[in-house]
């Protein structure tokens, strides 16, 4: 029995190290993220693992640029062929774990109709947030006021997590995002 | 009492040294809440930073600290450690995946990245320093909270910042401590902060047109204050120039407790 155990263990623990092995060194699905995305599952930062993803951050509250961030995301979908947008999905990643729970989430997504079986909205604590703030490359503070102030980037993840490419431009799509997502 | 105070940064390395990353909470110094005129206004209209009470290591992390971290979490060793957590830099000062260079282990551990330094506080069940915490003991002088007008003080630490940087490093804890006995604050390293990514002031986004519409929401890219704190500002255009993966010579780190 003892026997057994240990086999189990040692079975178990190669799994695992041939899990983290299997991730390309420059991918971002090596941070132990725990996500709960708007339906109130537990997620890790792979929701969408072997599929090319936009990933991006943003605050529910936020008036002014944040529901620009979907509408970018809308137009890049709508610049590909219905056969490479069925392939691409979307992650999105809150500042504000406190405030975007996973019901405000939920209404977020029926508010703006995003069709979840294709689009993640996400939260995750204070720390994890900074991590993949940090691994994205975005830049945020939490102002008094309980608002977020940050830089709206747009990042494409390969299937394996790692970072393809980027943009930073608003309202319509990237054309150069658009381009690389088509090849 | 000023003996004792004086020996305990002696007790503290013998301590360090013989049980090698072993923190326990008597490390770390208490630091009172405070509302503080700040160099980075904590949003567009605000000039006074508050920072609750928190602690803060009294030390940075010296090498055998992070050794005995290393030790324990493999995956932050310099031969496995993931490319998209540190540089190829990282550690590699150190003689071996696993050893620091003898008699190194009381200097301060540099050449580890954000990333690195946040799972370190993590594993001590502490944190990084916010900015705001980190520059409010830094204004500490080794008898007032906020010695930021005395010209004396700022000149000692400018003095600091002017000498070129020797090649070993000093060990930690042999500077004078401040007035909650925290030491090293100015004239050893650089020290990373938690919230690196709100330092908001990178080049990148200076050279936007419009920041406020292009990149960013809520509101604009804020300014800094106190235009001629040099020390302070040096800090920042530092911290700001460094990705949460770059590793540096002179980037070292202290690990912080309480609420943020």
């Amino acid at each position: 029995m003892k026997r057994m155990a240990a086999l189990l263990l040692a079975f178990l623990f190669a799994v695992d190290v041939v899990a983290k092995e299997s991730d390309p060194p420059e991918s971002i699905y090596q941070l132990d993220a725990r996500l709960t995305d708007q339906s109130g599952n537990a997620r890790g930062l792979d929701v969408y693992r072997d599929t090319r993803v936009l990933i991006t951050m943003f605050y529910g509250s936020c008036q002014a640029t944040c529901p620009l961030i979907i509408d970018t995301l809308r137009s890049t979908e709508r610049g590909l062929s219905p056969e490479q947008r069925a392939k691409l999905r979307v992650l999105m990643i809150s500042f504000d774990p406190e405030r975007d729970t996973p019901r405000a989430l939920a209404e977020i997504a029926a508010t703006r109709r995003i069709d979840t079986t294709r689009w993640t909205l996400a939260t995750a604590d204070a720390e994890t947030v900074r991590s993949i703030a940090a691994l994205l490359d975005v830049q945020y503070r939490r102002l008094p006021s309980g608002e977020f102030s940050h830089t709206a980037v747009i990042t494409v993840l390969s299937p394996g997590g790692e970072i393809e490419a980027r943009s930073t431009k608003l309202g319509r799509a990237d054309p150069e995002l658009l381009e690389h997502l088509r090849r | 009492m000023m003996r004792a105070s004086a020996l305990l940064p002696v007790l503290l390395a013998t301590f360090a040294a013989a049980a090698p990353g072993v923190t326990s909470a008597s490390d770390r110094a208490r630091v009172p809440g405070a509302s503080f005129a700040t160099i980075l206004p904590p949003a567009p209209d605000a000039k006074v930073a508050t920072v609750p009470a928190f602690e803060l290591d009294r030390t940075p992390v010296t090498n055998a600290q992070f050794a005995a971290f290393v030790a324990a979490n493999p995956r932050w060793r310099r031969d496995r450690v993931a490319r998209v957590f540190a540089d190829s830099a990282y550690l590699q000062h150190w003689s071996s995946a696993t050893q620091p260079g003898r008699g190194t282990g009381n200097q301060p551990v540099t050449q580890v990245s954000w990333f690195a330094a946040k799972a370190y506080c993590e594993a001590q069940g502490a944190r990084l320093p916010s900015w705001h915490e980190w520059e409010w003991v830094a204004a500490a002088s080794a008898t007032q909270r906020d010695a930021r007008q005395d010209p004396a003080w700022r000149q000692t630490i400018l003095d600091w910042y002017a000498r070129p940087a020797s090649s070993a490093l000093p060990d930690v804890g042999t500077s004078e401590a401040n007035v909650y006995g925290i030491r090293d604050v100015h004239g050893l390293v650089w020290e990373w902060v938690l919230d690196l990514g709100s330092m908001m002031v990178s080049g990148d986004n200076r050279e936007q047109g419009d920041p406020d519409l292009a990149k960013f929401c809520g509101s604009g890219a804020l300014s800094l204050e106190q235009k001629d704190n040099y020390a302070m500002l040096m800090r920042i255009a530092t911290l700001s120039s460094m990705k949460a993966t770059y590793t540096s010579k002179t980037m070292g780190f202290r690990c912080a407790a309480g609420p943020e």
